[in-house]
């Protein structure tokens, strides 16, 4: 618990280092809900492979790494309401917002993006009245 | 070769995810109760993404084109829009519910069982029904 901000850190500048990667290598925004958004409703389907390419990696490499980690809980609900609710919300929303904490959070706010730090300002506000509403008063999580 | 460098970029937003602990509900969720054990593990992680970030803005101001090849994103309208609040909105509620966005979701496929499966395919169905939704929407009477 004590070293979480140290890997939180590592882990995040990896992260950057892709976006960095996908911006001057391929010319594209590192944004998730675009490029898996563009494969489901046919808009990106012009770049499929690279797309697909893509989540590839996103898929492999926390295979290759898993083995040295042996466990790792997601803690994730084990309630499938809550979880296809939440998955229905966050599949809209971020196609309806253009962006998630991929595209708008890590990409547009180092772009200095007045949409990228105003929907980053709006889905953290609702995912901590989310958390508060659903954790505290309601109970469901 | 511009497939191997997305694949080298989506490796990179994987481990990145893995390794900060990002596909841990909890510490997503940790993170956004600020009436909870307040865990500030995602603040690091947007921190630490921010940086290579930045600098990789910096550097597209030099070029003229992608290393390989193309054209780089145009520079969107700078305009608050209601789908730019409004999606945000229901993408944190989303958020908040289940400690997922579309990233982690993906990056914990491999190992996170049932739960993220049953979360990746809901979204996934959000996102086919959103061209849809927003038909209708638009077809609807505007009353704000």
């Amino acid at each position: 618990m004590e070293m979480d901000w140290i890997w939180g850190l590592i882990g995040g500048l990896l992260i950057g280092t892709g976006g960095a990667v996908y911006l001057l290598a391929n010319g594209r925004i590192m944004g998730a809900s675009g490029i898996i958004g563009g494969l489901v409703d046919g808009t990106g389907l012009a770049q499929k492979w690279e797309r697909l390419a893509f989540l590839a990696g996103v898929v492999v490499l926390p295979i290759l790494i898993y083995p040295y980690y042996g466990h790792v809980d997601t803690h994730v609900s084990d309630n499938w309401a809550v979880l296809i609710a939440a998955g229905l919300l966050v599949g809209v929303g971020t196609r309806v917002a253009n962006g998630c904490t991929s595209g708008h959070g890590v990409c547009g706010i180092p772009r200095l993006s007045l949409r990228g730090m105003a929907a980053t300002m709006v889905y953290i506000l609702a995912g901590g009245v989310g958390v508060v509403l659903f954790r505290h008063i309601l109970g469901v999580i | 070769m511009r497939n191997l460098f997305a694949f080298i970029a989506g490796g990179l937003f994987g481990a990145g995810l893995f390794v900060s602990g990002m596909t841990d509900t909890s510490k997503v969720q940790g993170w956004l109760d600020v009436f909870g054990a307040w865990d500030p593990t995602l603040a690091f992680v947007m921190g630490g993404a921010m940086i290579p970030m930045f600098i990789a803005w910096r550097l597209r101001e030099r070029r003229s084109a992608p290393v390989l090849g193309g054209t780089f994103p145009p520079t969107p309208p700078q305009k608050l829009d209601r789908g730019l609040i409004g999606g945000s909105v229901m993408f944190g509620m989303g958020w908040g519910l289940a400690g997922l966005c579309p990233g982690p979701s993906v990056a914990s496929l491999s190992y996170g069982g049932t739960g993220h499966w049953v979360f990746f395919a809901a979204m996934i169905a959000g996102m086919a029904i959103t061209p849809n939704l927003r038909r209708l929407l638009d077809k609807a009477p505007a009353t704000a």
